[in-house]
């Protein structure tokens, strides 16, 4: 076989067995939550009597390990069972949530990630210039203040006083592509400036790595513009660890980015999780825990695949 | 009367008066507008689609009125639906789905003959039989309702002709006051195959739900009360970030928005557009002791801590001035047939150190469980306590613990925290739920036979002025020997923008008493 195709089916299979060992993780941790679910959905206006009969409802009475093969074996089935708080079908629930998510995500990444590698290039070509000095102070600005305080800010600027963007980004069936567009436009704007400098930086330093080589040398000795150096020569080099960075930014993009739809009141995934996690909805935090898993153990097989590909000593083996 | 107001606000900016002084002159101010120009608020305008930014709502609410708990699914509730009977802001019963009532003279069987001709937004016409189904689906034992409670004293409900007929176990002055609660939204057949339906007779029908996002809504034509409901659509938005919440005010995506901060009406009440609305309620924030549970079994040390809070200080620091001060009872002027029947107890590190000494405490210290969730800056004022305790040789100590569990393991569990209570219309209700001996939710297990029977006998008690007298005796008892420490009752703080006009101040609970949609209107 291949080495290649050998390289990646080992890299799949281990994936998921991390997946699966996940699973094992959370309903492990769902299951050692403190407190009760009943008592947690009726809160305060519990009563002895309507928790025994949401109890019963709930079916708490089955042992876990029952529950936890029962759960997998729906999820096998696509099917990944009914919220116990509000009975809404999980899988349709929360895949308006995911493609919401998905949908912030993508756009703040298609912005974020050619933005960050060409600024990196602009500072590698300007090393140690004030472009190179402009561009690194103001992205590790932006990545050192917290999001929601940039949120914040940008609301206060664009929004209260300029009026430009709408500091809800609450987006809902029935609204058309463009109107969605600018209702995320504030949130884009701070995800963007919150995971540019990681990208950037590290796409400066890759490539500031591989300009030490000799055949770097030689292409400027052949009279090459720098530029054309940097990209041609340098980059295909150092896509490897680029790729990595890239993808931890979007793993976060999708899974940790709950702060700033708390501030921009944006229906994605953190949200749901949050509230069902408030209200111990077991089988939402499971489903949501999982799939938080898959999309990153996914996208760090996608930057293994891509650094297995763009190595030529792999895809050329003697 | 412009003047007037405007001398008004300058004397709340130059801190001469009181908010309840300015409320006072509000009044004088309003009835001269009434007496001048008379059709003043009577003509509002029709149309425009009005936003609520609403925080407490969560991706897990249902539309189900019974399962409603918090400020979001309260809010949608009024939007589709209607009770039987409301409490208006000034404590009176309203006649709503119901045309009339009477009671026989001990109110022990009550009679609400339905109003006839109102439809359900589905066509269907409201009948006498959903009325007693809807009640009868809130009593059942089995049923998840928040109503339940309430429920429990009636023994049987049934259809005379169109009458519902209601049997209680023992009399019961106030049954009207318990029937407006707001999970009892009548609704086809009682909701009983369908409770999430969310057909009702209210002034909006229900367009969209996306739970914990959005709700929208649009005009119902067939309105059976034509004086509510200006609004061709109305909004709803779940906002649950504060700031968010103020900036969608400020930057006009908004037009209405509850639960804002003390911390930050006074700032937001300068910002252009926006007005600030606080109207003083029932709702009150407690450090609750365990009256069965040692150290605090001694009403010594009870005492000693009830005089050792600085209750002023508090309204001022954690309430932001937003607030009226507490008199370690759960009753305050906001309520029908209030008496101040002890005098009001004010910071007295004297007497707090007298009765400390007669406690007999050993001085170790006393430990009292706080979390964020108890109270908003309940944190904050479990360390004011401490240091008001402090100075007069109370030794407090404060055990943060995290919100998740709070009211499950702490609240009503341990014998001293911090928790709050959202009041109820009526005293009767206020008492049941948490002073009588067999209340699930006596939170400071304060078991009096004597305050049980004076609950009971002013229950059923049609004398205005004896029953005045009677829950006066229950506030001095409870005053004096309670668990309750109680600082302060909060202000429901909400806000609009200048665009909309007709609001009415309801101290039943905030955004006019869920009534702002219906109320309201584009100026």
């Amino acid at each position: 076989m291949h080495p290649v195709i050998k390289l990646v089916a080992q890299r799949l299979a281990l994936g998921l067995l991390l997946l699966f060992a996940a699973s094992v993780l959370i309903f492990i941790g769902t299951q050692i939550l403190p407190g009760d679910v009943a008592q947690s959905i009726l809160g305060q206006s519990a009563t002895p009597q309507s928790l025994a009969n949401l109890r019963a409802e709930l079916g708490l009475d089955v042992p876990a390990p029952v529950r936890y093969f029962n759960w997998l074996a729906g999820i096998m089935h696509g099917d990944l069972g009914k919220a116990l708080t509000n009975g809404q079908d999980i899988a349709t629930a929360m895949g308006k949530r995911l493609g919401n998510t998905l949908f912030l995500a993508s756009c703040a990444a298609v912005i974020a990630v050619p933005a960050a590698i060409l600024l990196g290039l602009i500072a590698v070509r300007y090393q140690g210039r004030w472009p190179d000095r402009v561009i690194s102070t103001i992205t590790l600005a932006t990545v050192s203040v917290p999001e929601f305080l940039l949120g914040y800010i940008a609301v206060y600027f664009l929004s209260v006083q300029l009026r430009w963007f709408p500091s809800l980004a609450t987006v809902y069936d029935g609204m058309t592509f463009g109107e969605k567009l600018y209702a995320v436009s504030m949130p884009v704007l701070v995800l963007v400036l919150v995971v540019l400098g990681h990208m950037m930086r590290m796409t400066r330093a890759a490539i500031l790595n591989v300009m030490q080589s000799a055949y770097v040398e030689t292409a400027e000795l052949k009279g090459l513009r720098k530029f054309t150096i940097i990209a041609r020569h340098a980059f295909p080099n150092a896509i490897a660890p680029v790729v990595n960075v890239v993808m931890i930014n979007l793993a976060y993009l999708v899974v940790g980015v709950v702060v700033v739809e708390v501030v921009f009141v944006y229906p994605g995934m953190g949200q749901y999780l949050v509230d069902h996690v408030s209200k111990r909805d077991v089988p939402v935090v499971q489903a949501c825990g999982l799939v938080f898993a898959a999309v990153y153990i996914g996208l760090n097989l996608v930057a293994d695949v891509v650094s297995i590909l763009a190595n030529p000593r792999l895809r050329h083996p003697k | 009367m412009k003047d007037d107001l405007a001398k008004l606000i300058d004397q709340i900016d130059a801190a001469r008066l009181s908010r309840r002084g300015f409320m006072g002159g509000v009044a004088a101010v309003g009835a001269l507008a009434t007496m001048r120009a008379p059709a003043f608020a009577a003509d509002p305008n029709k149309g425009g689609t009005l936003k609520l930014g609403l925080g407490g709502g969560e991706t897990t609410d249902t539309m189900d009125p019974g399962l409603s708990d918090s400020p979001v699914p309260f809010s949608v509730g009024r939007q589709w639906g209607d009770t039987i009977v409301n409490v208006t802001p000034g404590g009176e019963i309203e006649m709503r789905l119901a045309e009339s009532m009477s009671s026989d003279p001990e109110g022990k069987v009550w009679t609400f003959n339905i109003r006839q001709g109102v439809k359900f937004h589905d066509g269907s016409d409201m009948t006498v039989d959903d009325v007693v189904a809807t009640f009868k689906r809130h009593s059942d034992e089995n049923s998840k309702s928040g109503a339940l409670g309430i429920m429990k004293g009636i023994a049987d409900i049934k259809a005379d002709g169109n009458a519902v007929v209601f049997t209680l176990t023992d009399g019961n002055a106030d049954l009207p006051y318990l029937l407006s609660d707001y999970h009892l939204i009548v609704q086809p057949k009682g909701g009983v195959d369908n409770p999430n339906a969310a057909i009702g007779t209210g002034p909006y029908k229900v367009v969209s739900v996306d739970p914990g996002v959005r709700y929208a809504f649009e005009k119902n034509a067939d309105d059976w009360d034509t004086t509510r409901g200006h609004y061709d659509a109305v909004e709803i938005l779940v906002i649950n970030d504060a700031t968010a919440r103020t900036s969608a005010l400020q930057s006009g995506q908004v037009h209405m928005i509850n639960r804002i901060d003390p911390k930050v009406a006074k700032l937001l009440a300068r910002a252009p557009g926006v007005e600030v609305k606080n109207v003083s309620g029932r709702g009150h924030y407690v450090f609750i002791m365990h009256t069965d549970t040692a150290p605090f079994d001694n009403n010594d040390l009870r005492l000693a801590l009830k005089f050792a809070i600085n209750r002023v200080e508090m309204v001022d620091k954690i309430l932001d001035g937003y607030g009226g001060v507490g008199n370690d009872t759960p009753i305050n002027a906001a309520y029908p047939l209030f008496s101040q029947a002890a005098p009001q107890r004010v910071y007295d590190i004297e007497k707090a150190k007298e009765h400390y000494a007669a406690s007999g405490h050993d001085g170790s210290p006393i430990e009292l469980i706080v979390a964020d969730t108890a109270f908003p800056g309940a944190v904050d004022a479990a360390a004011l306590f401490q240091q008001s305790a402090e100075a007069a040789g109370i030794p407090l100590v404060i055990k943060r613990v995290p919100d998740d569990g709070y009211w499950s393991d702490v609240w009503n569990v341990k014998p001293f925290c911090a928790s709050y209570w959202g009041g109820r219309p009526v005293q009767d209700q206020m008492w049941s739920t948490a002073y009588l001996s067999t209340a699930d939710w006596n939170d400071t297990k304060f078991k009096r036979e004597d305050v049980d029977a004076l609950i009971l006998q002013a229950r059923s008690e049609t004398d205005v002025a004896v029953r005045t007298e009677l829950y006066g005796k229950i506030y001095k008892i409870v005053n004096e020997e309670g668990g309750v420490i109680c600082p302060m009752f909060n202000d429901f703080i909400d806000a609009h923008s200048d665009k909309v006009a007709g609001w009415i101040e309801n101290p039943n609970y905030e955004m006019s008493g869920g009534f702002a949609s219906s109320t309201t209107w584009f100026a």
